[in-house]
């Protein structure tokens, strides 16, 4: 039946586990319905990188081509910028920052409203959604005076961290929630304090091992967050990978660089996710 | 609301009240010894060129904001600083716009990353003299009175004027009416939105001139974007050197040493001005009076009024941008003549925008910018 | 957490020596204590700013602004724009999940989508709408989209670009969640596929897709690098004119006004919310 399913997926393993019951006509359509769907998104998401992808290898003159604009990402020295692998570091140690915090804030604490606070769980959507209702040029404005405090103490780019947990807030939450809702908290709560767990156990040992989807998803996106987020870093005068790379598509004259730097980003975005959802799945057995 | 509820809420703000509360320290930045450079008013009253140096040297850093190293030749203009006294530039927010860079100045107060100097617009710098220190420089009677704060709060620096940069397929352009022509469909855009940017507003005034308005309104700019709009050929893109390479907007109104091929990044790039609508714009330099780096900032200040070979003017003049002491170099003979020949040619007097009538323009747009172009 | 349970059936004893009954919200205090200090508190700088003047007395009137027509223009443009992209960027996202779901959980594909997913839904800005821009606008590689300048068609198109990856990464748990077990029943009992979404997998996943929709919302209000880059001549949806308030450089910016929008945004997610908690609640009559 797994060979069935997709050209390319892993076979036997999972679909063993898979119970049988779907009748062949509707695995048949089943299969067409991907097979359609994912050729008509595929055809929307890569038309566009493909047309960046072209602009970063145009040479100076239209239609011919040359790949000055992804050596000069390398080789770029500037006048009081600093270099490339510095900001791709602190980008990188950010990212992990950020995500650990915001899992650490969130997974107990929306566990812990989803059991014993259900009263708090609108107020906790509405703020959740804050970060996204005001516009980070806005919201720069109204940090301007924690972040001035922030920086007597340490001018490191590090210190984005704390406004990178708020702004992945939306989206872990909607994700954690999503992986919440569809398993029965009180339930297995009940029955493993019945047991006699601890509230840590709980969470950390029979709820969290079915979220993993959920959590790995949130950690997709606030990692995704972190390495393309650009408009705060700049406006706060910080030095993020993303800033950087456009600092470098300011200072040479070839146009073609601002596309190069922005796939290369997103190239590079791509396979540390990818790694990421691999490392999420390795413990998988039996299911 | 439960009492618990309302004690604990009142706990967590009674803790952000006391973070906020927490006195900052100022920067206490500045030399140990002598002169203390951010109130000094001059090279001279600080004890001469050589004791700023010797000060600037010592704090080793300069931050400044909003510097394109492709606008007028600033890349070279840093490095050039750099290289001469060793001081250490960090350029922030290279695509930031005066306002933007004023705003910074205010939300970085008291930090080592504030903006030492600013290099922003008339307007905003007029809007703005609160925040900065009066500082003549060594050249200051080559300025023009006209171009400067009478104290050195702001003084100009280099300025242009707005002309049309179109691609050389097009031929060559010798009029703004014939852009209403066919073979321009989706190719004209300005730098910028007119309510917002101060090249894009004088984009739109030079078109008002050109079609025979004057600097008191700016109505029949608006008038000829609407026709350009009607035409089909207005590009509401943000003209930027990615949207030329790719040939999207073939034509931009655009300041005329922001529409150099070198700027520009496209070899067959043409410029022209049109006739008796010679517009020019002239940038100011000021001093962030809580400078972190105070005698650094007036180094630079030094070094870009500086009429030497390697100065700031001259290097702004090989950027094609017209420095501000301009006619007082052409007198003494220390101007770049091979750079002062390659500026575009112009035919009819200058005119510049007074502060009230940039601000009759501003407003005016806001009423009836997006109603003319949409 | 030292909380001794005092409701639960089976409860563990109490520490020996030490007995602490804090409230159950007490769990909460972390989480709220750092949403009150990088969050509450610059959202409350906004609001307070939002009523003075420029030069800081005072300005309660300045509320009533809100209801210019000029404004209420830029929150119906805001409003519609919202609407469209994530409605549309839910329905196909909702359908590019299920496609994602209904596949080998450890395949290839899958991994690939979901890193594509994380990737594509944080992008925009410059790039996207350039990209956009060269393929189908005025000058186009493929064609040219005489819709593409009209509001808001053409920037929806854009916008779907990150709408549909959100909303396939926040709606897959719930998917992942509606077991192959339910859907075998029905069809035992003799249910078609439309009865069965309609009477099971609809109202279990509906939840999931009203938050999803709404983080869309949200996530389409303030976003404003990637209009600006699309088109900058005209301000239709709010972030553009808080930008031109914040950092005109022609004389026009005004931070309260800024601060006023924003403020104005804060209120038109709280009446967004409100729907959404009301549909909420009759989907949840579903269900029962």
């Amino acid at each position: 039946m797994a060979a069935v399913t997709s050209v390319g997926e892993t076979p036997a393993p999972a679909a063993a586990s898979r119970p049988r019951g779907m009748h062949a006509s509707r695995k048949r359509r089943l299969n067409a319905f991907r097979y359609v769907v994912f050729t008509l998104f595929g055809l929307f998401f890569l038309l566009p990188m493909l047309a960046m992808l072209r602009f970063s290898l145009e040479g100076a003159k239209l239609g011919t081509w040359s790949g000055a604009a992804w050596k000069q990402i390398a080789s770029y020295q500037g006048e009081g910028v600093p270099p490339l692998i510095s900001s791709i570091e602190i980008t990188l140690e950010l990212a992990v920052i950020t995500s650990v915090v915001t899992l650490v804030l969130l997974v107990p604490t929306m566990i812990w409203v989803r059991l014993r606070v259900q009263w708090l769980a609108r107020t906790m959507e509405f703020l959740s959604l804050l970060p996204l209702t005001i516009p980070a040029i806005v919201l720069v404005v109204g940090l301007g005076p924690i972040y001035n405090r922030i920086q007597h103490y340490s001018l490191s780019s590090l210190m984005l961290f704390w406004i990178y947990v708020i702004l992945a807030l939306p989206y872990a939450y909607r994700s954690l929630s999503a992986g919440l809702s569809a398993i029965d908290v009180p339930t297995l709560s009940e029955a493993a304090r019945s047991l006699g767990a601890s509230w840590f156990t709980v969470m950390v040992r029979v709820i969290v091992p079915n979220m993993r989807q959920a959590i790995l998803n949130a950690l997709l996106l606030t990692c995704s967050l972190v390495l393309g987020e650009f408009t705060i870093a700049f406006l706060l005068l910080y030095n993020n990978l993303s800033v950087e790379l456009y600092s470098i598509s300011r200072n040479t004259p070839n146009a073609g660089v601002i596309f190069s730097t922005s796939t290369a980003a997103l190239a590079f975005a791509f396979v540390l996710l990818l790694i990421l959802s691999y490392a999420g799945r390795a413990r998988r057995g039996r299911r | 609301m439960r009492s618990s509820h309302r004690l604990a809420l009142a706990g967590v703000a009674a803790a952000a009240l006391l973070a906020a509360g927490c006195s900052s320290s100022g920067s206490s930045g500045g030399s140990s010894s002598g002169t203390n450079w951010s109130t000094e008013t001059s090279a001279s009253a600080g004890g001469g060129m050589s004791a700023l140096v010797a000060a600037a040297k010592k704090e080793g850093t300069l931050n400044v904001i909003a510097l394109p190293p492709t606008w007028a030749n600033y890349g070279n203009i840093l490095s050039a600083f750099t290289a001469k006294y060793g001081i250490k530039i960090n350029s922030a927010l290279p695509d930031g716009s005066s306002q933007q860079e004023v705003n910074a100045i205010k939300s970085e107060n008291g930090t080592a990353k504030a903006p030492d100097v600013v290099d922003v617009g008339q307007a905003v710098a007029l809007a703005n003299t609160s925040l900065f220190a009066p500082y003549e420089v060594a050249t200051w009677s080559s300025i023009p009175t006209a171009q400067k704060e009478s104290t050195g709060l702001w003084v100009e620096d280099y300025g242009g004027y707005m002309a049309v940069g179109y691609s050389s397929s097009y031929g060559t352009i010798t009029s703004l009416n014939d852009l209403l022509g066919p073979k321009f469909k989706g190719a004209v855009a300005l730098n910028g939105n007119p309510t917002s940017a101060n090249a894009a507003l004088n984009g739109v005034m030079m078109a008002s001139l050109a079609e025979g308005g004057s600097v008191g309104s700016i109505s029949q700019g608006v008038d000829f974007f609407k026709k350009l709009k009607a035409a089909g050929n207005f590009n509401p893109v943000q003209a930027t050197g990615a949207t030329i390479k790719a040939g999207t907007t073939k034509v931009v109104f655009n300041w005329d040493y922001l529409n150099l091929p070198s700027y520009v990044g496209v070899s067959n790039w043409k410029v022209f001005i049109p006739q008796n609508a010679v517009l020019g714009g002239y940038y100011a330099q000021a001093i962030n009076k809580n400078a972190p780096h105070p005698a650094a900032a007036r180094l630079w200040e030094e070094f870009l009024y500086s009429q030497a070979a390697d100065g700031g003017q001259n290097l702004w003049l090989q950027g094609g941008a017209r420095p501000v002491e301009q006619q007082a170099m052409q007198s003494n003979g220390t101007i770049d003549k091979t750079a002062a020949a390659k500026l575009p040619a112009v035919t009819g007097t200058p005119v510049f925008l007074s502060s009230s009538q940039n601000t009759n323009a501003a407003n005016y747009l806001a009423a009836n910018w997006a109603k003319a172009v949409s | 957490m030292a909380v001794a349970a005092t409701t639960e059936t089976g409860a563990r004893p109490a520490r020996a020596g030490r007995r602490l009954s804090a409230p159950a919200w007490a769990g909460t205090v972390p989480f709220l204590a750092y949403v009150a200090v990088f969050l509450l508190w610059p959202t409350g700088i906004v609001v307070v700013d939002s009523l003075k003047n420029p030069n800081g007395s005072w300005a309660f009137a300045n509320i009533t602004k809100l209801g210019d027509p000029l404004v209420r223009g830029y929150f119906i443009g805001s409003f519609k724009l919202c609407v469209l992209s994530s409605v549309i960027g839910a329905v196909l996202g909702a359908i590019l999940a299920y496609a994602i779901a209904s596949g080998n959980p450890d395949g290839v594909v899958r991994r690939l989508y979901l890193a594509g997913s994380g990737v594509l839904a944080q992008t925009g800005g410059v790039t996207l709408a350039f990209a956009f821009l060269v393929l189908i606008g005025p000058v186009g590689l493929l064609f040219h989209a005489s819709w593409f300048y009209s509001f808001p068609w053409g920037i929806t198109v854009i916008y779907a670009y990150f709408q549909i990856p959100l909303m396939v990464l926040v709606f897959l748990p719930a998917i992942d969640g509606v077991k192959v077990q339910w859907r075998e029943a029905s069809e035992n009992l003799g249910a078609s596929a439309w009865q069965y979404w309609r009477y099971v997998g609809g109202p279990l996943l509906m939840p999931a897709f009203l938050g999803g929709t709404l983080l869309l919302f949200a996530n389409a209000l303030s976003a404003f690098a990637t209009i600006a880059a699309w088109e900058n001549q005209i301000a239709y949806i709010v972030p553009q004119q808080i930008s031109t308030a914040l950092s005109s450089e022609v004389g026009l910016s005004n931070v309260n006004v800024a601060d006023l929008l924003a403020f104005g945004m804060i209120i038109l997610v709280a009446i967004v919310m409100t729907g959404y908690a009301l549909l909420q609640r009759r989907a949840a009559r579903w269900l029962r």
